[in-house]
């Protein structure tokens, strides 16, 4: 798979990362390096052998249906740029 | 041509017929008291930000752990849609930025759902059944709420929501009317609330439906049936959030149109996701979603495979209860229902406990009169459902003895049915307090007839000829008894005395 600038400027689109024209050729080659070396797995024959989800068998750890958190509004709105009332702020979002 | 009966499914356009095609997809919030993945309440009213975790604010660092009871309400709604279960199934990351979003992805379940393909079998408004298939049903996080009125130039975030489990079903493109896809989602609701997995109320959100509508020509949508082959339907587009039964009806019935008149002025439909405003009584395009529909979806590496135990399913499985179908025909079996009246009470659970609770002893057919006419009504008016219901059924069931035993007429009851209703005693209480009683001591209707015979001879030499005018006589006495005189003892007694 090859990655050219208009798949650089929308998959930095899609992140949220701004990047300046000028940039998007480069990175396009050094994903496509990146891709490339990660093609390298596709050698491996992986028939009938179950993808690894974990380097311990353990299973998916569950918990109770009980509330044990909530209430720290000031925790929750510690990091956040502006906040009114309890709210977070943001710029204006519409449907 | 030998077909004449016109095919109800097809709508008229100016170059010809056309056929709408509905497959939906069913938010229901998982019945829990904490989130899918965090520890923080599940509520309605709380203040802001108050039932909120880190986990759930995106904060760095933070793991989610599974809620065992959000599986195990997955996988009993699961089975009770008669779907499969996946004893293993996995849980992404869909990706999107949103500011209702503070992790950037939603966890939910494409590649591996907890719930594979199903039946639900409907009740149309004719009372027909029909069949609708179920595509799967996964868990994943519903969002934040965001605020728009508060501020001319900004938004305000409540992640009180965010990270609520919710239960996604999917159904196949088997809808064809907004009738019929009303019928569904309410019988997705019974069924719900019957298991206890969700509450079904619609008013707060926590169900809610998103509707994939599509028009093609007459005829297409069989070629599609007897192929699988989606080229023979239309493009489609998903109108979002539509939160109510009369919304879906006329969100339907607008977006059939609107694409109608597209395709016949000679355009194609783009795939878009559009938002029914029920003021303007149209859908409107959501542009800003429409922009990034690549949510890069991928294994969620917090999370492992989620693995039930066919112990844990079984288990499960025995604690059902009584599904609506299967209590349908147990009422009709039981007690000589008929379809419509078993229909009518099944829709609400307690409606057809609140049934059985009268029924016992009595004439079922007139307890589920009595319970689907005046009790319903009245709760009705009152805005409540049977799980507010005021009125014992014991009263009831009293109120049908009394009719059963003959103590009072079917039309009295209707009077001592106001004055229970209106907590004035039982029925019992009622007919001895006012007097309600039927008379049938023949002696007092007797002289109630003379009484009248006595004072219209004329009318009782005409009754010979013209057998009606008895109606007359019968009304009469009626009144003069106070409507307490046994009907058809005053019938009787009237013919003999008239020579009838």
């Amino acid at each position: 798979m090859a990655i050219d600038a208009a798949t650089v400027r929308k998959v930095a689109h899609l992140a949220r990362i701004k990047t300046p024209e000028d940039r998007l050729e480069p990175l396009a080659q050094e994903l496509n390096g990146i891709l490339q070396w990660i093609e390298q797995l596709n050698e491996v024959d992986v028939d009938g052998v179950e993808p690894m989800t974990s380097n311990v068998a353990q299973p998916l750890r569950l918990r109770e249906d009980v509330v044990t958190d909530g209430g720290k509004i000031d925790a929750v709105l510690s990091n956040a740029p502006k906040s009114a009332d309890g709210f977070f702020v943001v710029p204006k979002v519409v449907e | 041509m030998t077909d004449t009966v016109p095919n109800p499914k097809t709508i008229k356009g100016r170059t010809g017929d056309w056929e709408i095609v509905m497959g939906l997809e069913i938010h229901a919030q998982v019945a829990s008291k904490a989130k899918l993945f965090s520890g923080a309440a599940v509520g309605f009213g709380a203040g802001p930000n108050e039932q909120v975790s880190l986990v759930d604010a995106g904060f760095p660092g933070m793991l989610p752990t599974l809620n065992k009871h959000c599986v195990e309400q997955a996988v009993k709604t699961g089975l009770g849609l008669r779907a499969q279960i996946n004893k293993r199934s996995q849980f992404d990351r869909k990706n999107y930025f949103y500011p209702d979003l503070p992790t950037g992805y939603q966890i939910s379940q494409l590649y591996y759902p907890i719930v594979g393909e199903g039946v639900v079998e409907v009740e149309a408004e004719d009372g027909s059944f029909f069949n609708v298939g179920i595509e799967r049903l996964h868990l994943e996080q519903d969002a934040g709420k965001l605020i728009h009125d508060l501020s001319p130039t900004e938004s305000y975030v409540d992640l009180n929501r965010a990270g609520t489990a919710l239960m996604e079903i999917v159904s196949r493109p088997d809808l064809r009317t907004p009738e019929e896809a009303v019928a569904y989602v309410k019988k997705i609701r019974t069924i719900l609330i019957y298991l206890g997995t969700c509450d079904g109320d619609m008013e707060k959100g926590n169900l809610r439906a998103d509707v994939n509508v599509s028009v093609c020509r007459a005829g297409n949508y069989e070629k599609f049936k007897a192929s699988g082959d989606f080229s023979f339907l239309g493009t489609r587009c998903e109108i979002k959030n539509v939160n109510s039964f009369r919304f879906i009806s006329q969100a339907i019935q607008y977006e059939a149109r609107r694409q109608i008149e597209i395709l016949e002025d000679g355009g194609s439909i783009t795939q878009e996701t559009r938002l029914y405003d029920p003021t303007a009584g149209e859908t409107r395009s959501m542009r800003s979603k429409e922009e990034a529909q690549d949510y890069r979806y991928f294994p969620d590496p917090d999370l492992l495979p989620l693995d039930l135990e066919q112990a844990w399913i079984d288990e499960i499985k025995a604690s059902l209860p009584e599904l609506p179908d299967d209590k349908r025909k147990r009422l009709i079996s039981q007690y000589g229902l008929s379809q419509y009246d078993a229909v009518v009470l099944i829709s609400e659970q307690a409606k057809a406990d609140y049934f059985e609770a009268a029924a016992k002893g009595r004439d079922a057919k007139l307890v589920s009169n009595w319970v689907t006419n005046e009790v319903s009504a009245r709760l009705a008016a009152d805005g409540k459902d049977f799980s507010e219901n005021p009125l014992p059924a014991a009263h009831v069931a009293q109120l049908v003895e009394l009719i059963e035993t003959n103590v009072i007429s079917s039309k009295i009851a209707k009077e001592v049915f106001d004055h229970v209703w209106n907590g004035e005693g039982s029925p019992a209480e009622v007919v001895e307090k006012h007097g309600l009683k039927q008379v049938t001591d023949t002696g007092a209707i007797e002289k109630a007839i003379d009484d009248i015979i006595a004072a219209n001879p004329d009318k009782a030499a005409a009754v010979a000829e013209k057998p009606q005018a008895l109606g007359w006589f019968v009304g009469q006495v009626m009144k003069a008894t106070g409507g307490k005189a046994n009907p058809a003892a005053v019938n009787d007694i009237l013919k003999a005395k008239l020579g009838l």
